[in-house]
């Protein structure tokens, strides 16, 4: 089957696909139905194309490079966040429901604003890629895990798992936060105390509840929870520093006077 | 290479910017309305459970709280109305209702202590199993407990 979705088989099976519409003016989002042939092969991206060029091309849907590299086509497939490209259809049973990601505001069907995502993560946000390494180079000492971060494609999948980000829209949220940590362990000169104070604020790292949600639904094995922990104890250990700095240069009371 | 300033204090993503950043007036899907979506395991893994089982377990021993000391003003009716609420609280359906207390009391407690390691950045890559774990400590305690309270009475 090609990208377009236009070139599935006669002999495919039917599968029936449920998706969110919704366009700006509807006064409330709504499902329709949608009846797309597909073999074992098939992807939850490649149904939704075939709707779009057979059954309703007003179908909003954002995509681009279909091998879960760009993470724009991040979806709930049966409440589960996935990536629509990589998503197989033969993985999924009964009536598959595509729903946009969620804690985000829809802009059409299944397009989010992606604004209020972006708009946590601190500013500057700075990109390092280990492609950008030249070849046969090593990771600095006590980088152990270079790459992790650097495979953040900002999907958004996990703000959208996230039970805190369900009822709190000011939550920074797991990518962010990760890459706070991820700035941490390889600062460049960024300011380590900055960043720390960053990820302190109310809505910061302490909102976490740690339900690890948005490791499992991760389609980069960014592991943002563990990243969040991990900046936790970073900033739990800046306040023990703190607070016997103070304890040392606290004048000593009392005595014989 | 890259940007690498640092994080700057003014720009920091508080509840304006966030809400500023919206550029439609589209509704934000959500998977369950308000706190009902902590409950919704559908689809969801061992930490959402683990997240799940915390709120309940925790609203239901608030809950608890005053209603215990509801139970204790009782004493305020003197010797007869405390022998009354006694002769109550031995019932079976009020020793089912202690053995959910302790069922609680359990999976709060030992969640608590869990979330309370992984949230300090100890055994994070174990939240699973340190999850299931301190459930079976806690379901052989529950059990011992259950056979204490009802086999007591024989």
């Amino acid at each position: 089957m090609t990208t377009d979705g236009a070139a599935i088989t006669a002999t495919a099976s039917m599968r029936t696909v449920r998706v969110h519409r919704f366009k700006r003016g509807d006064e409330a989002p709504r499902t329709e139905d949608h009846d797309v042939p597909v073999d074992e092969r098939t992807t939850v991206l490649e149904a939704l194309r075939y709707i779009q060029l057979h059954d309703d091309p007003t179908l909003g849907l954002r995509h681009s490079c279909f091998h879960a590299s760009c993470g724009t086509c991040g979806v709930r497939v049966n409440g589960r966040e996935r990536l629509a490209c990589v998503t197989k259809l033969s993985e999924v049973s009964g009536t598959i429901a595509v729903d946009p990601i969620a804690n985000l505001p829809v802009l059409h069907d299944l397009v989010v604003d992606m604004a209020p995502f972006l708009a946590r993560f601190p500013h500057p946000h700075p990109i390092v890629r280990g492609s950008e390494l030249v070849p046969g180079s090593v990771a600095p000492e006590g980088i152990d895990e270079l790459d992790r971060y650097e495979d953040c494609i900002e999907c958004g999948l996990c703000l959208s798992a996230c039970p805190v980000a369900a009822t709190d829209d000011t939550y920074l949220g797991p990518a962010a936060l990760a890459y706070a940590q991820r700035l941490l362990e390889e600062p460049r000169g960024a300011d380590r105390d900055a960043i720390l104070d960053w990820a302190d604020q109310d809505a910061g790292a302490w909102r976490c509840h740690a339900a690890f949600e948005c490791t499992e639904a991760c389609p980069s094995g960014v592991r943002p929870a563990q990243r969040i922990m991990a900046l936790r104890k970073q900033l739990r250990r800046r306040r023990d520093d703190r607070s016997r700095d103070v304890a040392t240069a606290a004048p000593p009371t009392g005595g014989p006077g | 290479m890259s940007d690498t300033r640092a994080p700057s204090s003014e720009r920091d993503p508080g509840v304006d910017e966030i809400v500023r950043s919206r550029r439609g007036d589209g509704p934000v899907s959500r998977k369950l309305p308000g706190p009902v979506a902590w409950f919704d395991l559908r689809s969801r893994s061992t930490g959402h459970l683990a997240f799940s089982l915390n709120r309940i377990t925790g609203l239901g021993l608030v809950g608890y709280l005053y209603l215990h000391l509801a139970v204790l003003s009782t004493l305020l009716g003197g010797e007869d109305s405390w022998n009354g609420f006694l002769e109550l609280a031995t019932t079976p359906l009020f020793l089912g209702l202690d053995l959910l207390l302790v069922f609680g009391l359990l999976v709060h407690g030992l969640n608590g202590t869990r979330l309370s390691l992984i949230g300090s950045g100890y055994v994070p890559n174990h939240q699973k199993a340190s999850f299931w774990a301190l459930m079976a400590f806690g379901a052989i305690v529950l059990v011992y407990t259950a056979l204490h309270i009802f086999g007591g009475e024989s």
